[in-house]
């Protein structure tokens, strides 16, 4: 392997590895602060890829816009839908046992895949990156590397950075935590707990499917997607140590390596690779990589 | 007062064992078909009940070790001379199990949201390995061409498979009956109510948390093999995920903490998905049975913590007006 | 197996050489440090056969953590912990538990499902494991049914055996609580709030129990009610931000000037 490619495939291995996280982040947040295990995270996931893909069209007639118009209008939907579905159905999860949450989001899924079905169908579609970011950019003599794939990396980077400020640096933030640890005494601070949750959860599937959306170009758009993204989560989640977003990092730019480099050098082995990993850093860490914190 | 006796239990199970005996008699070949898949699927979700309502601990990567019995069945058989039952039946139990072991050795460390992400991904693993490897066949799966023998009984014939299967599903109930009241079982039961109490007593819980996980994947393994045998046919789909899902469902749908509740939530499961598929009730919308059956799923997990076994009581305890007890945990039937 | 263990009790209890003075559990400079900060500091102390310890302390104090710490649920950040003259300190929870150390909890852990009898008839079944003869019935094993109704007996549960644990009062289950402990016979018993909102008459009889079961037994009591404490306790150990200030019988604590300023003037 030469530079130009072994360059490229970090790049790439980059842009995967944080994509992951922002969507792992997502997942760990509403498990967080609200102690729900999601399985439908990844559906939102794939409604935001197919989202991109079929609400292009409609934005371009109505309001004329393009490929970042789409993501705020998907982004602004998405946040009323994440807003709806708690206060429908993820508000009554809350007291449940994990089982009975793990088989109503499963029954979720379900949902929303025949949902998919029936609104757009199955079929696989590829989304084109907006004229602005379709060039290319020179990396040594011979090789050149898709600008859009440095707009994601630079995009994940931007909402991981912007989540951790508002965490640490703001009123918000600071609510949020203290409500993941003690509702009552955050309700009796007179916070409206309720309202901070569905806060918290809308925020986490208007990341999923923000991540969908603006990954659609590269990834395509097919009907198996929610779910493989789902379980490259938990494992993100299972190695980098529950409960630990510099885990979650450090573990998705590591499953992002490898299944990278995996496919190109590996091929046949590539899709076992990551759980062979995750299998190895379990017998060496029990409760994977960082603790909570 | 409102709970079912351990009579009342056996006599129920006898006569559901009876009428499945019965069966073939009346069904049809679609009919008999149909209930011998059930069955198949009742014995998984009762190697489930052992890990779920027995010991708690919440797999969600069942799929696996039915999945490597089949790939076993299909992988070990030689292509000329049809194998003798009596190692290739042991051999694929062993197989899942050995899988369950190695798994469980790595996933039993961890606990609750953890170990279910884990026994999820442990289950995904060996879907690719059958996915994408030579190994596995790929997509396509693989055909299995010589079926088991053993004496005069005929594998490949519709009646001789059911029955087999019918006498696997009644030992495996026996022997988890027998399993739950005894010293290893009461045990199991005492680390699902509060590990941390057993411990305090002295039971070293992972030793038997490990041995009620490969149990369990023994048995899921012995499924498989079934499953494999009935049909002639594995594909990577017997180790998704979605299946791991589906035998939950089954599980809770029938009542979480009863053998019983393993085989009502299997027939309860597969006769819904075979309602929403059928296209006589549902015509052109049959193909998109799958978003019936998740509202059904969210429906009866919400409505029915209990499960189905848990009906009986609730509406004994309508009529009288009073609750029905929970069980004295003496046997789990 | 218990049921020798319970004998052999006896009758160490009822030999006068024996009885009194032999150290059953030590604690040896005992160290717990989670981070930065530092929740039992250089503890050290012995219990006797024969005899109450009473450990008591604000909250805060590191008393749970110092039960935690003997009873082998937490790994000590220095020190050790020796029982029956034995080196324990690597020794997990479970192994201790078989060698004769019984604790009983703050909050109850009490299988709220199972029926009294099988409460302590589980916890017996910890001396008796056997769980390769998958076949036999737990309910036929002797062993754990006579240790279990000698535990529950002693606790003063005769007459609830068969009722739900779940729907015991709140002081019944304590009792249960303890009974559970006792069904291993064991040597040593840490308990843990015995006494957590008990009533009046409650109190008395579990202090009762507590006295008969000196015989034979070294106690380790970890409690909020002074009074009861300063009633049964032959020696008192008192915490104060994770490290000892005093250590002496009861009378010697009541009047150290250490003990009053730090405690039981702003009790």
């Amino acid at each position: 392997m030469d530079l130009a490619t072994f360059l490229i495939q970090c790049l790439n291995s980059l842009q995967y590895g944080l994509l992951l996280f922002l969507v792992a982040s997502g997942l760990t947040l509403i498990f967080g602060i609200m102690g729900v295990i999601n399985l439908a995270h990844g559906s939102f996931y794939m409604i935001g890829a197919y989202m991109a893909f079929a609400l292009a069209p409609v934005v371009g007639s109505t309001f004329g816009g393009g490929f970042f118009t789409t993501l705020a209008v998907g982004t602004v939907l998405a946040v009323a839908l994440g807003y709806v579905l708690e206060w429908v159905f993820y508000s009554y999860l809350y007291e449940r046992e994990h089982l009975q949450q793990v088989l109503m989001t499963y029954g979720l899924i379900l949902v929303f895949e025949e949902l998919r079905s029936l609104i757009v169908g199955d079929d696989v579609h590829g989304v084109k990156p907006p004229e602005l970011l379709s060039g290319t950019i020179p990396l040594g003599e011979l090789m050149t590397y898709p600008v859009y794939r440095l707009f994601i990396s630079a995009v994940c980077l931007l909402l991981a950075g912007g989540m951790w400020f508002v965490f640490t640096r703001t009123r918000l933030g600071m609510m949020i935590r203290a409500g993941s640890t003690n509702r009552e005494m955050v309700q009796s601070l007179g916070i409206d707990i309720k309202f901070l949750y569905r806060v918290v959860f809308a925020a986490g599937v208007a990341i999923a499917v923000f991540a969908g959306m603006v990954a659609a170009p590269v990834s395509s758009v097919y009907p198996g997607m929610g779910g493989q993204v789902l379980i490259i989560c938990f494992v993100v989640v299972v190695i980098g140590g529950i409960g630990s977003i510099r885990g979650a990092l450090v573990a998705a730019l590591l499953i992002g390596f490898i299944d990278t480099f995996g496919k190109v050098l590996l091929p046949q082995a590539a899709g076992v690779l990551v759980y062979v990993m995750m299998a190895l850093i379990l017998l060496w860490k029990p409760d994977g990589l960082f603790k909570a914190g | 007062m409102g709970t079912t006796t351990d009579r009342g239990k056996l006599a129920f199970v006898i006569a559901c064992l009876a009428l499945l005996a019965a069966y073939p008699l009346v069904g049809g070949k679609f009919g008999v078909d149909l209930v011998t898949k059930i069955m198949i699927y009742a014995i998984f979700a009762l190697s489930l009940e052992l890990l779920v309502g027995g010991t708690g601990l919440v797999c969600f990567g069942h799929s696996a070790f039915f999945g490597i019995g089949a790939y076993a069945a299909v992988l070990l058989s030689p292509q000329g001379a049809s194998p003798s039952l009596l190692w290739i039946l042991p051999a694929c139990v062993v197989a899942a199990g050995v899988y369950a072991a190695f798994v469980g050795a790595l996933s039993l460390r961890t606990k609750g949201v953890y170990f279910i992400m884990v026994t999820l991904a442990f289950a995904q693993m060996a879907y690719y390995v059958a996915h994408d490897t030579p190994l596995g066949g790929g997509t396509d799966g693989i055909y299995l061409y010589t079926k088991p023998v053993l004496g005069p009984l005929d594998l490949d014939s519709a009646g001789g498979i059911y029955g087999f299967t019918l006498a696997c599903l009644a030992a495996v109930f026996g022997a988890l009956a027998v399993l739950s009241r005894s010293r290893f079982g009461r045990a199991l039961a005492g680390i699902r109510v509060n590990e941390q109490r057993m411990r305090a007593t002295g039971f070293s819980t992972y030793p038997y948390k490990l041995a009620a996980f490969v149990v369990s994947g023994a048995i899921a393994g012995l499924a498989g093999f079934l499953f494999a045998v009935k049909d002639g046919f594995v594909n990577p789909e017997l180790m998704s995920w979605h299946l791991s899902g589906a035998v939950l469902i089954m599980i809770i749908l029938g009542g979480i903490g009863h053998l019983r509740g393993a085989l009502i939530g299997a027939f309860a499961f597969s006769l819904l998905q075979e309602f929403f598929k059928s296209e006589a009730i549902f015509g052109a919308f049959a193909k998109h049975w799958t978003l019936g059956l998740g509202l059904a799923i969210i429906a009866s997990v919400a409505l029915l913590p209990r499960g189905l076994v848990g009906v009986p009581a609730q509406v004994r305890g309508r009529l009288t007006g009073r609750r029905g007890s929970a069980g004295s945990g003496g046997s789990h039937g | 197996m218990a049921d020798a263990r319970i004998d052999a009790a006896a009758a160490a209890a009822s030999t006068p050489q024996m009885s009194r003075g032999e150290v059953l559990l030590r604690g040896q400079g005992l160290t717990r440090r989670w981070g930065g900060l530092v929740a039992v500091n250089e503890v050290s102390l012995e219990i006797e056969r024969g005899t109450v310890h009473a450990v008591i302390g604000t909250n805060g104090a590191g008393k749970s953590t110092l039960i935690n710490l003997l009873s082998g649920e937490v790994p000590p950040s220095a020190g050790r912990v020796e029982l029956l003259g034995q080196d324990v300190t690597d020794w997990t929870q479970p192994r201790r538990a078989r060698a004769g150390l019984g604790r009983s909890y703050q909050r109850n852990t009490i299988y709220p499902s199972f029926s009294v009898f099988e409460n302590c008839r589980l916890a017996a079944q910890a001396s008796h494991q056997k769980p390769w003869q998958w076949w036999r019935s737990a309910q036929r094993c002797e062993v754990s049914r006579n240790a279990a109704l000698k535990a529950a007996r002693r606790a003063g549960l005769d007459d609830l055996l068969e009722r739900e644990a779940g729907l015991l009062s709140h002081g019944q289950k304590r009792q249960l609580e303890i009974a559970m402990c006792l069904a291993t016979a064991p040597q040593v018993l840490l308990l843990d709030e015995p006494l957590a909102g008990m009533g009046a008459e409650e109190t008395d009889r579990m202090l009762a129990l507590l006295d008969e079961l000196k015989d034979g037994h070294a106690i380790l009591l970890v409690e909020h009610d002074m009074d009861a404490v300063f009633r049964i306790a032959d020696r008192i150990t008192v915490m104060v931000n994770g490290s000892v200030i005093a250590c002496d019988t009861p009378e010697a604590v009541r009047k150290s000037p250490d003990v009053q300023r730090a405690y039981l003037g702003t009790h």
